[in-house]
């Protein structure tokens, strides 16, 4: 389940970036960012009797990339994640969609853009009450229009996509939670979104359904290929399936990585406790492990970007160093069976770390 | 926030003891009635210092109604059309003339209509509830009050569409628009609901004169409310992922409202139908002192000759609608979406209870036009319970009068007539400000202002004696209500048999119009003060009742748990666990039953209380806009006062226990 391969993140323009994004909740909020110039410390806040529930943060999310947004609860996620889509707005700081400034899209611009490129899955699945499981899959066409025989021949598309088929006349009550996240899923699909917001998708559901739903979600993405910008409070989640993670922390983003850089190269202790009950040979690579190439012989040969757990087996029953080689074929270092024994041993914090 | 906070510190501060602060307390208040005392005027409000609101309010009035006749005129013109429609078809055969050319229609046949009121019932909730709903309209057809209940029901079948359309869009522009909201939706619904149904009467009467169309409107004024509040509040209660979900999914405002808000609103906004239908039904009856016609007419002719046996039978049949009415539309309310596993196209297919429906009414009125006992109910078969409740009154009187009579009276001279002496001498500005007090301890200087400045109110219109005199009333009705109706709720929670008994007559009283809890009670003790006080411990129990019993047995199971842990018995458990977590809830019950008292304390004028309710009554007589509205708001404000004191208790309560 563990990526093989990091999206190339920085090749093209990002599809939805911001900067120095705040908000700021509390009376006169935008008054005391105006006056602030976009940068208040904590301690300004609390003296103005203000929340800042998301504070200078500032990203980039890429075409095809699955992006996390990860942290505790009350850290900012979902306001963060509702600036980005401008479901509120934000206090201070920019948005950029598809190269355009979302924040000056006018009430009839959001509304085509949210018709057309934007799908969204939330946490408590947000399904209507008074509707069918088709008929609330069709609902995003419905309003936009579109007559009700090729709604209806969407909306079974997607039913069948996300497994569901024969439900379709069932209302979502009737359902688990499993399955109702699976229609939330659907309707967010139904417009094919080219950027897609997860709010804790799988949050409200039991440990076992969220992990098939997980592996569902990567089935899925292999499939669609959508710009992706999930959020959850869970790191093992994150890791398995993130491209790159932003952990926030009080509003603010307090680092953003590919899951190896996080583990490797922990900005702070709070990230570094994150990290620490990770598998790390499912996050790891190679060249991460790797040294500079000394033996004269090896057991074998390795990818350079290929995960440790993907090759575990093979170098501890060896004796000889495995040789490391990148995408052309060259010999860029080595790694000895005793330096995966001792990440599987959980004996190499220390080093890493340093 | 901060001014919990203030009004936290402010608590500690002076209490330091808690028999320090009842000395404080009494002390305080011996000082505001010995200044009421003092200074002059302080006792009795002087006669030459009486603000004449009730001139200038008369005075406004009849401006308006000589200058606005043509609005007036078009509105009752407008409203009259589908209020003749509904006469028409369910009381009274319709002439339809073109040219020389002229056809009786006839009204629709009591047999169709109760095959449809059944199918209706089958389509909500099932059987029994079409059992219910046909055995209820048979029992009005067969104990001769169909024609008055169907006047009746025309009334409220235009009724309630017109209050439900105007609730939900006032209630819309209130979830919209929290400035309109908190400015002028909340204070009004608030004064709406408190003014008595009386007071809404005379202003009607006046503009549009004794008619069913000022019936209709009165009854409109007086049911919308709670579906305005039903609208927000079921709005405000959808979850904010719907909401968010409209937008993701590029709703126009429009479409979000219609499409996604109100829909998944409508378990609130059936709750709210619900609650406008029983009130409807209510003020209907009582709209019938200004023309309504139907059932109300019935009792209130009956009542005024002291005709026992009539007034039974119409009060029975209003009392079986009300129950019919009720449970139809509360079964709508939680009605489930039916699973439509294959499309069904045909008409017949989707909705067969309706086509069924429909064909018995159709069919059956065809067949009245050649069989008169389908165009009304044949003399043959029906009954009368009339004569019967004449005799079980005579029966009464002839071997009970003495103990009756014995109770009535000792309760009066001993009780009732000293209670009223003392409350009528209190002097109003030692009442004001024992009040303000009261509002201070319990919330902040801001409800101190409001509860004083209303409580004035009463005095400076010279109305104070009135004022007492309702006080009195309905503080002793309420206390009796309490009294009785907290220790039931109280049995009602420590034991599930009790509580199965109590349950369905509980929800049965609260369904009765409060003109029917009257009826009886003016046939055992005739009329005066006693009998309103009966009646409106009947009317007034239930919220003591059932906010006690809700309230103890929502003690959260760990609380429970927690104190049997530590060794308390079951009388430990409930005296010193239960009952301190569950005030707060049992005070709320008891501000309700405090608010259904004064509302029946009020229509208790008819049968010859002497207090506010009476100031209304003689106004509508007189079609006294001005006094009626005064004395109507005197009435409303002592409510309010009721209601804000409880309230800010409650919330203190609940402050310092932490589940704020
Ligand atoms: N409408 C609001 N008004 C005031 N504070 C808010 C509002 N919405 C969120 N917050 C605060 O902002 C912070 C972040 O909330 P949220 O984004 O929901 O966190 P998360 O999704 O990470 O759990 C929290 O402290 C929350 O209390
Ligand atoms: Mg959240």
């Amino acid at each position: 389940m563990t990526r093989a391969t990091p999206r190339a993140a920085d090749s093209s323009k990002p599809k939805l970036s911001c900067r120095n994004l705040w908000k700021v909740f509390g009376t006169g909020a935008d008054e005391f960012m105006r006056q602030h110039r976009g940068d208040a410390s904590s301690a300004d806040l609390a003296q103005a009797k203000l929340i800042g529930a998301v504070r200078r943060a500032s990203l980039d999310v890429h075409e095809g990339e699955i992006f996390i947004v990860m942290g505790l609860s009350g850290s900012g996620k979902s306001t963060l994640v509702r600036c980005l889509s401008r479901l509120i707005e934000p206090t201070y700081g920019d948005v950029v969609f598809d190269g355009r400034d979302l924040l000056k899209a006018s009430e009839a611009e959001l509304i085509e853009i949210r018709r057309h490129k934007m799908g969204m899955v939330f946490q408590h699945f947000a399904l209507l009450p008074h509707l069918t499981v088709i008929e609330n899959v069709a609902f995003p066409l419905a309003v936009q229009g579109v007559d009700k025989a090729k709604r209806l021949k969407r909306a079974r598309e997607m039913i069948d996509l996300v497994s569901l088929s024969g439900r379709e006349n069932h209302y979502p009550r009737e359902l688990s939670g499993g399955q109702q996240q699976r229609v939330g899923i659907a309707r967010s699909l139904a417009v094919a979104p080219e950027i897609w917001f997860l709010d804790e998708p799988f949050s409200a559901l039991d440990p076992l359904i969220r992990r098939e739903m997980q592996a569902e979600l990567m089935r899925l993405q292999e499939v669609l290929k959508k710009t992706i910008i999930f959020i959850t409070h869970d790191f093992d989640e994150a890791i398995r399936l993130a491209d790159r993670i932003a952990i926030m922390k009080d509003g603010e983003i307090i680092q953003i990585g590919t899951p190896e850089e996080l583990v490797t190269h922990p900005a702070t202790d709070y990230v570094a406790e994150f990290t620490r009950d990770v598998n790390r040979a499912k996050v790891l690579s190679a060249q991460s492990l790797m040294r500079p190439s000394g033996a004269a012989r090896h057991g074998g040969t390795v990818a350079a970007v290929a995960k440790v757990a993907s090759f575990a087996p093979e170098i501890v029953a060896s004796d000889l160093p495995f040789a490391v080689i990148d995408a052309a074929g060259r010999t860029v270092g080595e790694i000895s069976p005793k330096a995966v024994i001792d990440l599987l041993a959980g004996r190499d914090q220390a080093d890493l770390r340093a | 926030m901060s001014e919990a906070v203030l009004s936290d510190t402010r608590h500690t501060l002076p209490t330091a003891h808690p028999a320090g602060r009842i000395a404080l307390t009494l002390g305080l208040i011996v000082a505001a009635f010995g200044l009421a005392y003092l200074i002059p005027g302080g006792a009795d409000y002087p006669a030459h210092l009486v603000i004449p609101f009730a001139d200038w309010i008369s005075a406004f009035m009849n401006w308006v109604k000589s200058s606005f006749t043509w609005l007036t005129r078009s509105l009752v013109a407008v409203v009259n059309v589908p209020l003749q429609i509904a006469f028409a078809l369910l009381a009274k055969s319709y002439k339809l003339a073109v040219g020389e050319w002229s056809i009786m229609l006839p009204r629709l046949s009591w047999v169709g209509i109760c095959a449809a009121v059944a199918l209706l019932g089958h389509a909500l909730g099932g059987f029994r509830l079409a059992l219910l709903a046909g055995l209820g309209f048979l029992y009005i057809a067969l104990f001769r009050q169909w024609d008055s209940a169907m006047l009746t029901l025309a009334l409220i079948v235009v009724c309630v569409p017109i209050c439900v359309v105007t609730g939900l869009l006032v209630g819309i522009w209130g979830y919209l628009s929290p400035r309109a909201k908190q400015l002028v939706i909340m204070p009004a619904l608030d004064l709406m609901q408190t003014i008595p149904t009386f007071a809404y009467l005379i202003p009607v009467l006046l503009l549009f004169g004794t008619n069913p169309v000022s019936a209709l409107l009165a009854t409109g004024l007086f049911a919308t409310p709670p579906m305005v509040r039903a609208t927000i509040l079921g709005l405000e209660k959808v979850p904010s992922e719907i909401k968010d979900f409209a937008d993701m999914a590029g709703c126009t405002r429009r479409q979000k409202m219609w499409r996604v808000l109100v829909p998944a609103a409508k378990p609130s906004l059936m709750l709210g139908v619900n609650q406008v239908i029983m009130l409807s039904l209510n003020m209907v009856i009582i709209s019938s002192m200004i023309g309504a016609g139907g059932l109300g007419q019935d009792v209130l002719l009956a009542l005024r000759a002291l005709k026992v046996g009539p007034a039974m039978e119409a009060g029975l049949c209003i009392v079986v609608l009300a129950i019919v009415l009720d449970r139809l539309s509360q079964a709508a309310a939680v009605q489930r979406y039916e699973e439509q596993r294959e499309a069904k196209n045909s008409f017949l297919a989707r909705h067969p209870n309706l086509a069924l429906a429909l064909a018995a009414i159709v069919i059956t009125t065809l067949i009245s036009i050649a069989i008169p006992a389908f165009a009304s109910v044949p003399k043959a078969i029906t009954l009368t319970t009339g004569p019967m409740w004449k005799d079980a009154v005579d029966w009464i009187n002839l071997h009970f009068f003495d103990a009756i009579e014995a109770v009535r009276v000792t309760f009066l001279v001993y009780i009732l007539n000293p209670l009223r002496a003392f409350f009528e001498s209190l002097p109003w500005l030692g009442v004001v400000l024992t009040l303000a007090y009261a509002g201070y301890r319990l919330g902040t200087w801001r409800l101190a202002i409001v509860v004083a400045l209303l409580a004035s109110f009463c005095a400076v219109t010279g109305l104070w004696v009135q004022t007492m005199a309702t006080l009195y009333l309905c503080g002793a009705a309420s206390f009796i209500a309490a009294a009785l109706g907290i220790p039931i709720g109280m049995l009602a929670a420590r034991h599930d048999r009790v509580e199965k008994v109590v349950t369905p007559v509980i929800d049965t009283l609260q369904t009765i119009p409060m003109f029917c809890f009257i009826i009886p009670a003016v046939m055992l003790f005739r009329i005066g003060d006693f009998t309103a006080l009966i009646a409106t411990v009947a009317f007034a129990i239930v919220p003591a009742i059932r906010y006690t019993n809700h309230g103890l047995r929502q003690v959260p199971q760990e609380l429970n748990e927690a104190g049997i842990v530590s060794g308390c018995t079951r009388r430990q458990l409930f005296w010193r666990v239960q009952l301190p977590v569950a005030i707060p809830e049992i005070l709320l019950g008891i501000n309700q039953t405090i608010l259904l008292a004064l509302s029946m304390i009020i229509i208790c004028a008819m049968i010859g209380t002497r207090d506010l309710g009476q100031e209304v009554f003689k106004a509508l007589s007189k079609a006294d806009t001005g006094k009626g509205l005064v004395a109507g708001l005197a009435i409303a404000f002592i409510g309010i006062i009721a209601d804000r004191l409880i309230t800010a208790w409650v919330a203190r309560r609940k402050r310092k226990m932490g589940i704020a």
